[in-house]
């Protein structure tokens, strides 16, 4: 693959793109479950990108735009089509509602606040992909409501109700994994004992 | 429901998302709300859980140099292969010490804050403590196959400490000993890991980290690392210290 610009062009995408491409490859693996997939979701991003970058205005914010380009870029291939068309019907109807009012400091929350990384992973991959991408945009991207907003192209009130959504899922999602984890830690107990 | 329209608010104040005006009234509504902040700091732990687990994919060398290729402009003909070649060494060289250095600088950091957690999360804690007891010849045995290393408990006789009991602990899934003590109405927790557990590379010392509220001084003996922990005076926290300095 070749990526065509002039060199004051490929400068300054350089300068821009690859502090990104960590993390870039990182969400293009979270979205796409897929080393192989991921890697050329990254690299049609990278060669979109340079090919609008004249049409990007310098000062504005890179960071959105091409994760809007890769999201974009997701959801129009083979596997992002499936994930859009699995989308509940009544998924766009909920984003307006107000969240459920839900008693969070119980013993319960706190432990699953305090879940292992590999319980957080598995639930994480479980979240349908409209929950995973926002909470990996919140909370690993540490972007604001506003960049969110800009790179999924939805109002900031979407992004606050889905947001708080994507967080009740993964909590309800945990609660299996934590039971299995109390399981396998009574078991072993059970052995140590004997 | 307790407090529910601050609830409602929380994930924004949490996530930095409230207007300034707002964020004053709600930071002085948490400080004085158990129930907030116990539900502040269980969700604060939650995101960094998150934000943990979701750093989880990195891109192979052989995909970022090939990326890098293609991206790269071409280079300029005045750059000598010579020095192009003493930069690169150089770039090496300040890359990999910047790396380990700032790598393990986020990793002791990320233990600093972990240990500010577990106190602050057990002092907020209903039962803060399994084995309840002044005296060190109770709260030490308690441990006993439940951690898997021994340590030695202070003679507090004559000084301004008193032992309040004990807990089971755990620290990146490593077991340990959490010893909560109490001087001048201050709880002060000490922690008690086997140091080659530990994630991060930690050196002796004693600090007050900027972004949390304690003073707090670590180091190693005999293969274990001692974090004592608290609110209290820093000259309360070394003298905590050197009692199980000179215990250990």
């Amino acid at each position: 693959m070749a990526l065509s610009g002039t060199n004051l062009q490929l400068d300054s995408f350089e300068e821009l793109a690859m502090p990104l491409f960590d993390q870039l490859y990182n969400f293009a693996h979270w979205l796409t479950q897929n080393r192989d997939e991921a890697e050329d979701l990254v690299q049609e991003t990278y060669v979109k990108a340079l090919k609008g970058f004249s049409s990007f205005q310098l000062g504005t914010n890179f960071r959105a735009w091409i994760y809007r380009i890769l999201r974009n870029t997701f959801l129009t291939s083979r596997k992002g089509l499936k994930v859009t068309m699995t989308v509940p019907l009544d998924f766009h109807a909920e984003e307006e509602e107000p969240e459920p009012a839900v008693e969070r400091d119980t013993p319960e929350t706190l432990l699953l606040a305090r879940s292992s990384h590999e319980s957080l992973q598995k639930a994480i991959d479980e979240l349908p992909v409209h929950f995973r991408e926002i909470l990996l945009l919140c909370e690993v991207e540490e972007m604001s409501y506003q960049e969110i907003s800009d790179t999924l192209a939805v109002p900031i009130g979407t992004v606050m109700s889905r947001l708080s959504r994507a967080r009740q899922t993964l909590r309800n999602q945990l609660r299996p994994h934590l039971q299995q984890e109390a399981g396998l830690r009574i078991a072993r107990g059970t052995n140590h004992g004997l | 429901m307790v407090c529910e329209s601050w609830k409602e608010r929380l994930d924004a104040y949490l996530d930095g998302e409230l207007p300034q005006g707002e964020l004053r009234t709600f930071d002085a509504h948490v400080r004085n709300c158990s129930s907030c902040s116990a539900d502040a700091l269980s969700r604060v732990q939650f995101k960094r859980g998150i934000h943990l687990a979701g750093k989880r994919f990195t891109p192979s060398a052989e995909f970022r140099n090939r990326m890098q290729q293609s991206i790269a402009s071409k280079p300029r003909r005045a750059f000598r292969l010579g020095w192009m070649l003493a930069a690169a060494v150089v770039v090496l060289v300040v890359g990999t010490l910047t790396s380990t250095y700032l790598g393990n600088r986020s990793g002791r950091d990320q233990v600093f804050s972990e240990i500010a957690d577990l106190h602050v999360a057990t002092l907020a804690s209903s039962s803060p403590v399994d084995v309840i007891s002044t005296d060190r010849h109770t709260v030490k045995p308690w441990f006993q196959g439940k951690i898997p290393f021994a340590f030695n408990l202070p003679e507090l006789q004559n000084s301004e400490f008193s032992l309040l009991g004990g807990r089971m602990t755990y620290l990146e899934q490593t077991p340990g000993a959490h010893l909560i003590y109490d001087a001048r109405k201050h709880h002060i927790s000490v922690f008690i890991f086997q140091d080659r557990s530990l994630p991060a590379r930690l050196s002796d010392s004693s600090l007050k980290p900027a972004s949390l509220p304690f003073n707090m001084e670590t180091w190693s003996k005999g293969g274990l690392r001692y974090f004592v922990i608290g609110d209290a005076s820093a000259a309360d926290i070394d003298s905590l210290a050197r009692l199980f300095k000179t215990a250990s």
